[in-house]
């Protein structure tokens, strides 16, 4: 349907392939979340990895910092319809958490929680392969506590709200598990190039 | 606290413009009749789409400003950004009788309802106040009298988005409280405070509830949630009962 009088902007036509539908570039970095900012001491960090309910392995925040670090630049893309591209963000692969826990993905699915109690679920093949990383920096600099820090996930090629803030586990799941935001009418797996912003998208 | 959990299905329709308001010099209230309407609950927003000819197409988030107990009608109100891409086309083109895609609702977590019970601690900044006050609306349309108090922050007094209504709530009571501040108009008017919210005000208004907040809703720009948020935080309330809503850009 066109809007009567609408004429818009229009994308560069440069970075037009690389804005999914529906969405917006912004320059800026907004700040989304549904509850204030957690504030938590490095000293305080933890990170888990489980499988179902069983502790894995345990990080503290001096540990997980000496796994092997990655730097990854990518375009990001909000469910609230914005996009920002050239993103530069450095923590560990998830391949390297697992490879540290000398474990193979042992189910499909995993849930990312975080301090203030968020959770979002990822299926696993979409945290391998170097597509995701628990980050720790962003834009060479530690990551701010409105941006997620110390760490959140990072799975750029999903809807943001899959990076989940304030990360301190993750875990697999057997079956694929709805977490915070899919509980809310949000999409279960979340494809902004297929525009899967809410349940039935 | 449990919170009720809502998941709604929500296709993009036709509403049609019936009716619009200036609210203040930057803020006017669109009314919307959807082709189907739908239920929602107050706090909840919806996505609403612009489609050019040739195809290209831009979308945004707003909050309901209506409740859902007053009918079909959805309440919009869209403050004008001079970068704005939706924002202006609203401001500057839009008419009654036009018709506009949208789809809702959207939002499941930042929501209030009277049974939901209270006190409830409502802080907003700017436009930040339009699902406050569906909030408010709501309450007031079932008649409830639970303990809830207002903290509301605009530039000036004629920037303050449904002032008179919340003055005439105010002076209705019926456990209803309003504090206000203004932050770039520093003598005249009733305005409580002349500043930005901080933990002080926060700590000197909490009083005035008749018992703790069981919930607090803070909704604005990304800066006013951080500071109102850390200062709710500061002066004590648990982080778990906090529910915010940011604006983006």
């Amino acid at each position: 349907m066109t809007t009567r009088g609408f004429t818009g902007r229009r994308q560069p036509p440069e970075v037009n392939d690389r804005i999914p539908p529906g969405q917006s570039l912004t320059d800026d970095f907004p700040v989304l979340s549904a509850g204030p900012t957690p504030r938590i001491r490095l000293e305080d960090w933890t990170f888990t990895l489980k499988v179902g309910p069983k502790p894995i392995v345990k990080w503290s925040w001096a540990e997980f910092n000496a796994l092997p670090q990655t730097k990854m630049t990518r375009d990001i893309h909000c469910v609230t319809a914005w996009s920002k591209l050239n993103t530069p963000w450095q923590g560990v692969l998830v391949d390297d958490v697992l490879a540290e826990a000398g474990m193979e993905p042992p189910t499909e699915f995993t849930l990312a929680h975080s301090y203030d109690g968020y959770s979002t679920n990822v299926p696993a093949k979409d945290l391998l392969d170097g597509k995701a990383m628990i980050a720790t920096h962003y834009a060479g600099k530690p990551l701010t506590p409105d941006h997620g820090g110390p760490a959140r996930l990072f799975v750029p090629h999903l809807y943001f709200w899959k990076s989940a803030k304030w990360i301190n586990g993750l875990q697999f799941t057997t079956r694929d598990e709805p977490g915070f935001w899919e509980l809310r009418g949000y999409h279960i797996y979340g494809d902004p190039w297929r525009e899967q912003r809410y349940t039935g998208d | 606290m449990r919170e009720q959990i809502v998941a709604t299905q929500a296709k993009w329709q036709k509403a049609t413009i019936t009716g619009s308001v200036r609210r203040t010099p930057r803020v006017i209230s669109f009314f919307f009749k959807p082709a189907f309407p739908f239920a929602y609950l107050p706090g909840q927003h919806v996505d609403v789409r612009l489609t050019a000819p040739d195809g290209y197409q831009v979308q945004r988030s707003y909050s309901i400003a209506s409740a859902p107990d007053s009918g079909d009608i959805i309440e919009l109100a869209i403050e004008r950004l001079d970068e704005g891409e939706v924002s202006t086309y609203f401001h500057d083109v839009a008419t009654p009788g036009d018709e506009i895609e949208l789809r809702g609702p959207v939002g499941g977590h930042f929501i209030w309802t009277i049974a939901d019970g209270g006190p409830i601690l409502l802080i907003g900044g700017g436009s930040g106040v339009a699902p406050l006050v569906s909030m408010l609306r709501h309450r007031t349309a079932q008649g409830a009298s639970t303990p809830t108090l207002l903290l509301y922050s605009a530039r000036t007094w004629d920037e303050l988005i449904f002032r008179d209504e919340l003055l005439d709530l105010k002076r209705k009571s019926n456990g209803f409280d309003l504090a206000l501040t203004l932050t770039r108009e520093h003598q005249s008017h009733d305005a409580d405070y002349n500043r930005r919210i901080d933990p002080a005000m926060v700590a000197e208004l909490l009083p005035r509830m008749p018992a703790s907040a069981k919930t607090a809703y803070v909704c604005g720009s990304n800066a006013f949630v951080s500071a109102a948020a850390d200062a709710l935080i500061a002066v004590g309330i648990a982080a778990a009962i906090i529910r915010t809503e940011r604006y983006g850009v």
